[in-house]
């Protein structure tokens, strides 16, 4: 037995790792599962993908099967890392359509959480550019599910947190991209209103997210710095650039060790915001050019950044509010955390669009992602702010929970029915499951 | 001769150190042909490099225990390659080859009569055709005889003695290379559930780049660490009656 947890380190719980080699040696797991779930890089920030009994990682199914360079389709193994693929295919100018905030998860695992990035409002979550998946469910039948074949299925599977089968592979599309570079402007916003507005007016950009001081109070409450992005056609590009058409990842640092818990805390959360809003402001209304890797993944850089958090963890309260009530919840939301002064380190806000798996997080409104270090007294605080969140109709991404309750989350998930449904059909005997399907009862 | 039209054959294409070498010559625009025993996990990794790297990568069945196939195998490929590498290998259990004879013959057979025999066919066929290289992954374990693994070991050094007495036949009037690659330590699957120094344990991309490097400098022997070469220099050194008594 290992003792892991997912990427906020919280919770750990004990598990059997099994680690196949081949296709096959992953479809042996699945059948013998009992219960278990398939794991991919362990992004995911709470228990999505440890195993109750055993977790398969799929880290050695990394071979990219096919792809055609007319059509941008790429056949992969659901193990492969996005940074592999991205490492492969930006060269010769292909990009994924969808890239959520780091590039170490793997294909299989994007399609598991239906991720969503920065253009999620105009163009969609990862779901939408998966043209097929193979499948194998734990009665040993392999499936080969797409929107023509075993529609319901393919359904259940995008956002499904690996609960309807083990992805084995997937044919993705790509977009064709002529530079590696993001044109990307910013804009400062100094309150709520204002930051949503300029969201909705971002529409008409590719790429757009706020960056919210969640210190901020009163009149400020809300104030944030706008980030918007388009991919550089070449003509975009300055001689310096042409140079360098498509820059590639710089090797990255790493936290060695866990920072004592003192570091992260109302007051350092403070000064942090307080910096990082005026080094964006410097830059705002100003159009720069910034390569793909620290402008979608800025993270990346800074590995197992995870342990800044110290040695208990964090969590990350993402949630999605439906258009009609996020400005109010928002501003409650907001206004909460401040009062508590519980110390969010980052706080994003991002418009969404419709989700396009029966368990995907994304519906048309507005998501929050809150990152909070794991405290005496911060679970309550978090179950008045899901109380808010279900009010509003709204519900959390399962990809980033490790504690909502049965109940927010059943109020969330309205094709819930549905799932459940495909799920006994695929998986009478209940072979596949993962810590958070047990603690919600999925 | 420009590296677009050259070809490549990796005997072993599925184990790490194949696959990272296969890799290797593929990036360099090399053609690629792996051969080993399951040609459904040989197309997997084909598929893997051609997507990855643009070239052709082809797969061919071949069973080093199965020596009588060798010439029907040779034959069959589409071209005779400019380089053939064996990275067959097969550790085994040291202690079940002691006690079960058939383990300890196909530990002896994997590691040294079939690479031995094929690169035997591709000499000839090289020195027909005037030119060609050949490449044998051996093991520093083949330097001295150990008692944790000297089925293995025995093996090994059979198989570098046979590529050395190659190279020395070879190396009057012929250009045919016969190179020896020395791994050392290696993050593979073989050696999943060892703990491995990191300064002495290189990775299969490594012993790829090493290849491809020791080719192109015409290299005879290479330690793909050179720190191999002199903990190798020691151990060959020590007199054996304390050598005997170490727990090695």
């Amino acid at each position: 037995m290992t003792a892991i947890s997912g990427w906020g380190r919280y919770p750990i719980n004990d598990t059997e790792m099994i680690h196949p080699r081949t296709v096959d040696a992953a479809r042996r797991a699945t059948v013998q599962a009992n219960p278990g779930i398939a794991r991919g890089n362990g992004r995911a920030y709470g228990d999505a993908a440890v195993g109750v009994r055993q977790t398969i990682e799929m880290a050695h199914l990394n071979r990219m099967r096919a792809f055609d360079p007319r059509t941008g389709q790429l056949t992969v193994e659901a193990g492969l890392l996005l940074t592999d693929l991205i490492a492969t295919f930006l060269p010769r100018g292909f990009f994924p359509y969808v890239v959520p905030g780091t590039s170490f998860i793997t294909v299989g695992g994007a399609i598991a959480a239906d991720v969503h990035g920065k253009n999620h409002h105009c163009q969609g979550g990862f779901g939408q550019y998966v043209e097929n998946i193979l499948l194998v469910l734990p009665t040993g039948e392999t499936i080969g599910a797409s929107r023509e074949e075993h529609p319901d299925l393919f359904r259940a599977t995008i956002g499904g947190m690996g609960l309807t089968g083990t992805i084995l592979e997937a044919t993705i599309r790509l977009r064709p991209i002529e530079t590696g570079w993001i044109r990307q402007r910013t804009f400062v916003a100094d309150d709520l209103d204002t930051t949503i507005g300029a969201l909705e007016c971002g529409d008409s950009a590719t790429y757009s997210v706020a960056w919210i001081d969640c210190l901020a109070r009163g009149a400020r409450l809300g104030r944030s710095l706008i980030f918007l992005g388009e991919h550089a056609a070449l003509h975009h590009l300055g001689e310096r650039h042409v140079a360098n058409r498509f820059p590639l990842r710089k090797p990255s640092m790493s936290m060695p060790v866990d920072a004592p818990s003192f570091v992260l805390n109302r007051w350092t959360a403070a000064a942090f915001n307080e910096l990082y809003f005026r080094a964006g402001a410097r830059k705002a209304a100003s159009s720069t050019l910034v390569p793909t890797h620290p402008y979608f993944f800025p993270l990346d850089a800074l590995g197992n950044w995870n342990r800044m958090y110290g040695r208990r963890g964090f969590v990350e309260h993402q949630s999605v509010l439906p258009i009609k009530n996020a400005q109010t919840t928002l501003a409650e939301m907001l206004d909460r955390i401040a009062k508590r002064g519980e110390s969010a380190f980052l706080a994003v806000l991002k418009k969404l669009g419709a989700g396009s798996g029966s368990l995907s997080f994304p519906m048309p409104g507005y998501t929050l992602a809150l990152d909070f270090p794991i405290e005496r007294g911060l679970f309550s605080v978090l179950d008045e702010l899901d109380e808010l969140v279900v009010a509003a109709g709204g519900r959390l991404y399962l990809a980033k929970d490790a504690r909502q309750s049965r109940a927010t989350f059943e109020a969330g998930y309205s094709d819930l029915s549905f799932f459940s449904e495909v799920r006994r059909t695929v998986d009478p005997a209940g072979k596949l499951k993962s810590r958070l399907a047990e603690r919600l009862l999925i | 001769m420009a590296a677009a039209e050259k070809a490549v054959l990796i005997l072993g294409g599925t184990s790490d150190i194949g696959r990272a070498t296969a890799l290797a010559f593929a990036q360099s625009q090399w053609t690629v042909r792996l051969a080993g025993r399951s040609l459904a996990d040989l197309q997997r990794e084909a598929d893997d490099i051609s997507v990855r790297t643009g070239r052709q990568v082809t797969a061919h069945p071949f069973d080093v225990l199965d020596t009588d196939s060798f010439t029907v195998f040779v034959n069959a490929l589409p071209d005779l390659p400019d380089v053939v590498i064996s990275v067959v290998g097969l550790l085994g259990e040291q202690p079940r080859a002691e006690t079960d004879l058939d383990h300890a013959k196909e530990i002896l057979r994997t590691n040294y009569e079939g690479p031995a025999l094929i690169l035997r066919v591709f000499a000839e066929q090289f020195l027909g055709r005037g030119y060609g290289s050949i490449v044998g992954v051996s093991s520093v374990a083949g330097d001295r005889g150990r008692g944790s693994n000297y089925f293995y070991g025995s093996a090994k050094a059979g198989f570098s003695a046979f590529l050395s007495g190659l190279r020395n036949r070879l190396a009057i009037n012929s250009s045919i290379q016969v190179m020896t690659v020395k791994p050392g330590f290696v993050r593979t699957k073989m050696a999943e559930h060892r703990k491995l120094p990191p300064l002495i344990t290189a990775t299969p991309a490594e012993v790829g780049e090493a290849i491809l490097g020791g080719l192109n400098r015409r290299r005879d022997v290479i330690y793909v660490r050179s720190i191999w070469f002199f903990v190798m220099l020691i151990i060959r050194l020590m007199p054996e009656r304390i050598f005997k008594r170490l727990k090695l």
